[in-house]
């Protein structure tokens, strides 16, 4: 057991807005991640509740995409280990983590270009299709119910996010807000436990950062995601997330709620760049 | 103003995800299969349904095959000449082995062992990408050439190293060999390619084509978002292959009759299909059949204006036939990477609006 | 010991083979490096070159097929004979007219297109070329002969008797090869290491935008490298068209360059021979050790499924980088 996971961690609490906190989904225990000679991530540990909205912050080159990468299994840590659900996580491949419930978006949006808003979203839901190869090809009542019935909750994210008029636009035509919009739900049709949001509001306008804001909280809201992102705005990090993680140079350097990780003097060295000694 | 979706509206969900939303579109294709199914047959010459119809039948299914594969599925194969054999020699080796099982099953079996073939050569490209599997893929063309041209167990140790399709019935109607009847030759692929065409759409527009066309868009994304890249990958492969096989099989069992194997599925004919996909549009079942009609008219065309009209030499238009392909090829490439499929739906736009403006 | 000597016989054989798919190989590698093509046109452009060659050689008048159909005319040849290195001399200026062309007709209008779409534009270039060598100059099948020793070696042959007690069978003609191909090889690094446009050439193979932005013509530079490419197709196109004739089969001994490719790493000069001389010296030990229990005739898919098999287990080949992908 690690010395940061008090016993008052585990216990669930309710928030000031009226949600409700749990104890741990998913814990990160002493993860180290080199690429040959480099260290992206070193020995760090936290850990992710259910319910909540963590945030992870730090400047570029931090390692905060490479965190979100060994939480969704793009990466295999060298060292650590990493804990869902009370149980340890073997290596799994990327496609096996998804089936766990775990979705995400990235940082360069990751849509297919070469497909329409709706399928684009309904890939989403791959991981709950079951109807066969043959089953496909003869396009007999399972396999055409099924499609109706995830079209159905495909049609229900499409409503909340309000995309309702692009359905059968081609992805590669929209611009960057949309697509932006487009990646949260095709990670929300996966009906995710655990959401991965790397930077979601990186370009944006402040008019598209409210939309988007809004849009976390009321998942987290009404559907009880539990939410991890990467956000460089501090203000909407602030605002949005019940704990917040600082990483600088692959370390930990901070970890508590917002306004302790305001105070954290850690933290202030490495946002206003004092030098490392 | 003649072609027109405005009043067309859709109140659920399985009439919006139908093959042609709109009704003009539904009437049109109910009407060209008509056509094709109960008037062609009793019309065409013989010259018309041996020469023209019926290799470019059995080409649109081989450009569907390699669609799924290239087009859905975004990994290249340059590989087709030598599934195209895979299905021949199927054939010939299971209705020589068992001639009383109707010829129809077998043509169908054949397309199953060439999906099984397709899936073992596919297995590399979970690790190879790109022109990497392209060059790899050629590996499948070379060295299955060379086994059907120096195992004699697959031409029954025949003297000239030749497989000839014995004569088979269908129904009491000789369907195979000499003696086959050409409108009987067009029917039969022309049911192929009708039923096959169909399955395709099938699986393109379900959950089976939308993990191919997330592999081929990105396939770092696909998998995270839950695509196994091994299932999805092989099983283009199998899909893919499956078509090409049957392809193969009538092309020997019906339209050739007879078949050398470096002669009829070298290297070249990877190529022709290929150019048949690039042509028609990537990713498009229509564009399958249009790029096919194209390469299989263009000899014929330049065949009757080059040599009939102008009397040229046969070798000198042949020269020119490669040319014009080429820089074809090119031309799309550059101004249409969708192909004719795309220049049809640009045409719909048109003719959506005409005649005004916007 | 009769029969290590014989395998040895085959491997030097097999070098001097392996040497030649280097060559062709070379012309992938620097077009690729350069411009980010695949380019699959290149051993139709060897084919090209060595039929231009033989063509411009023997007075030949280009085109004369075509001009006989549609003037009625019967012309096929000058009169002329052109001495060898004036053909060649000729012959390069043909082929950095046609690297002009292919940069204006081509290339210019896929910039920024994906790699898979350019490849599949060099396989049509590729059918342009052959069907453009025909029209221009027949399709029958040629000699050339630029003057280049040919036959065994007797010297080569005299001296390993007395070195081995055993006189090894090896071709003029590949020892020359051979020669030629080192210095073109040594000619092209010194060329890309030590000369102004060298460098801007392996700028822009690092990263097209950043070379534009220090001011580097794009266009120059490809125009470059498809003329250097050029230049590498003749000279393998005089090595197998002297060694095997010049007729269609040249373009796929030239395809042979691609699983070279494969297992040297596209990107890599050193990859491209070491590739070469794998490939060279594995089909044909092969073809002798197990050929003949299975048919023979295997150098038609051995180097396809060597590099196959290869890639499996090394995708990035023998020299290229290991590439870390990221989200």
């Amino acid at each position: 057991m690690n010395e940061h996971m008090t016993t008052a961690d585990f216990e669930p609490y309710t928030t000031a807005d009226g949600r409700r906190i749990g104890g741990v989904m998913m814990d990160l225990r002493n993860i180290t991640l080199r690429f040959g000679g480099v260290t992206a991530i070193k020995d760090i540990s936290f850990d992710i509740r259910e319910g909540e909205i963590r945030a992870i912050i730090g400047p570029n080159g931090a390692g905060k995409s490479s965190m979100l990468n060994v939480i969704s299994g793009f990466y295999v840590p060298q060292e650590g280990e990493v804990w869902f659900r009370g149980k340890r996580r073997p290596a799994l491949r990327p496609y096996q983590v998804a089936r766990l419930g775990i979705a995400r978006t990235f940082q360069n949006i990751a849509l297919f270009d070469g497909m329409t808003v709706l399928d684009n979203i309904m890939t989403g839901r791959l991981t709950m299709m079951k109807s066969g190869l043959v089953s496909q090809a003869l396009w007999w009542g399972p396999a055409q119910r099924e499609e109706i019935e995830h079209r159905e909750k495909v049609e229900r994210i499409i409503d909340f996010l309000e995309i309702q008029n692009l359905r059968k636009t081609p992805v590669g035509r929209l611009p960057y807000g949309l697509k932006k919009r487009v990646e949260l739900a095709r990670a929300l049709a996966a009906e995710p436990s655990l959401l991965l949001l790397d930077e979601p509001m990186a370009g944006m306008n402040v008019e598209e950062k409210e939309d988007m804001s809004r849009f976390i909280l009321d998942v987290n809201d009404e559907f009880g995601t539990t939410i991890a992102l990467i956000e460089h705005d501090m203000g909407v990090v602030m605002d949005l997330s019940d704990r917040v993680v600082v990483m600088d140079y692959g370390r930990k350097i901070g970890d508590g709620t917002p306004s302790e990780v305001r105070n954290n003097q850690a933290v202030i060295d490495a946002y206003l760049g004092v030098a490392h000694d | 103003m003649i072609y027109r979706e405005a009043g067309d509206f859709k109140t659920t969900y399985q009439a919006d995800s139908q093959t042609f939303p709109l009704r003009l579109d539904r009437l049109g294709y109910y009407a060209l299969l008509a056509v094709a199914f109960l008037v062609i047959p009793f019309v065409v010459s013989d010259y018309w349904a041996t020469s023209v119809l019926v290799p470019f039948l059995i080409y649109a299914i081989a450009a569907l095959g390699l669609n799924i594969l290239v087009g859905y599925g975004g990994q290249v194969s340059l590989g087709t000449g030598g599934f195209m054999a895979v299905g021949a020699y199927a054939t010939y080796k299971l209705t020589t082995a068992f001639p009383d099982v109707s010829i129809l099953v077998h043509v169908i079996v054949s397309g199953l062992i060439t999906a099984l073939v397709g899936m073992l050569f596919g297995l590399p490209s979970l690790r190879i990408k790109g022109f990497y599997l392209a060059v790899a893929t050629l590996a499948a063309q070379f060295f299955l050439i060379w086994l059907f041209n120096k195992v004699p167990w697959f031409y029954n140790y025949s003297a000239s190293g030749q497989i000839t399709m014995p004569e088979r019935t269908v129904l009491g109607q000789i369907v195979t060999g000499p003696a086959t009847p050409a409108w009987v030759k067009y029917i039969v692929c022309l049911t192929f390619a009708v039923s096959l065409a169909w399955l395709a759409r099938n699986l393109t527009r379900g959950t089976v084509g939308r993990k191919w066309m997330a592999i081929r868009d990105m396939d770092i994304a696909a998998e995270i978002i839950g695509v196994n890249p091994l299932q999805a990958k092989i099983s283009a492969f199998a899909v893919s292959s499956f078509f090409v096989g049957i392809a193969g099989s009538l092309f020997f069992a019906v339209y050739l009759g007879a078949a050398e194997v470096g002669e009829s599925f070298g290297i070249n004919k990877s190529f022709l299909v290929l150019f048949m996909v690039i042509i028609g549009g990537l990713g498009s079942i229509f564009g399958s059949f249009a790029g096919a009609a194209f390469l299989v008219l263009l000899p014929v065309f330049l065949k009757n204006v080059l040599v009939g009209g102008f009397g040229w030499p046969t070798d000198l238009a042949a020269h020119i036939e490669l040319m014009i392909v080429g820089a074809l090829i090119v031309f799309f490439l550059i101004v249409e990477p969708h192909g004719l499929a795309q220049l049809w739906r640009l045409t719909k736009e048109k003719l959506r609006l005409w005649p005004f403006p916007h | 010991m009769e029969q290590l000597l014989y395998a040895s016989e085959i491997v030097v054989n097999g070098l001097m083979t392996g040497v030649m798919y280097a060559l062709v190989a070379l012309g992938f590698v620097l077009i690729y490096k350069a411009s980010g093509v695949f380019n699959y046109a290149q051993g139709v452009m060897a084919l090209f070159a060595a039929m231009t060659l033989v063509g411009i050689q023997q007075g030949q008048v280009p085109f004369a097929h075509l001009i006989n159909a549609l003037t009625g005319t019967h012309v096929s040849h000058f009169g002329w004979n052109v001495p060898a290195v004036l053909a060649i001399a000729l012959t390069a200026v043909v082929m950095v007219l046609l690297a002009i062309a292919i940069q204006k007709l081509v290339l210019q209008h896929l910039v920024g297109q994906e790699p898979i779409i350019l490849f599949m534009a060099t396989i049509g270039l590729a059918y342009f070329l052959e069907g453009l060598g025909d029209v221009m100059w027949g399709a029958d099948v040629k000699t050339l002969d630029v003057g280049l020793p040919q036959g065994i070696s007797d010297a080569a042959e005299a001296l390993t008797a007395r070195l081995t007690g055993y006189g090894f069978f090896i071709d003029r003609l590949d020892i020359w090869a051979a020669v030629i191909a080192t210095a073109l090889v040594a000619a092209l690094v010194a060329f890309s290491q030590y000369t102004k446009q060298g460098r801007a050439m392996r700028a822009v193979a690092d990263d097209h935008q950043a070379a534009l932005s220090v001011g580097i013509s794009l266009r120059f530079i490809w125009i470059m490298v498809w003329s250097i490419a050029g230049f590498v197709a003749l000279v393998a196109g005089i090595m197998w068209g002297t060694k095997s004739g010049v007729q269609f089969s040249l373009s796929l001994i030239a395809l042979k360059a691609l699983p070279v490719l494969m297992l040297g790493g596209f990107t890599s000069i050193p990859g491209a021979i070491v590739g070469g001389l794998i490939i060279g010296v594995g089909e044909k030990l092969f073809e002798y050790f197990v050929g003949p229990m299975i048919g023979g005739a295997t150098e038609t898919w051995f180097a396809y499924v060597l590099a196959l098999g290869f890639l499996v287990f090394r995708p990035q080949g023998l020299f290229g980088e290991r590439i870390i992908e990221r989200v």
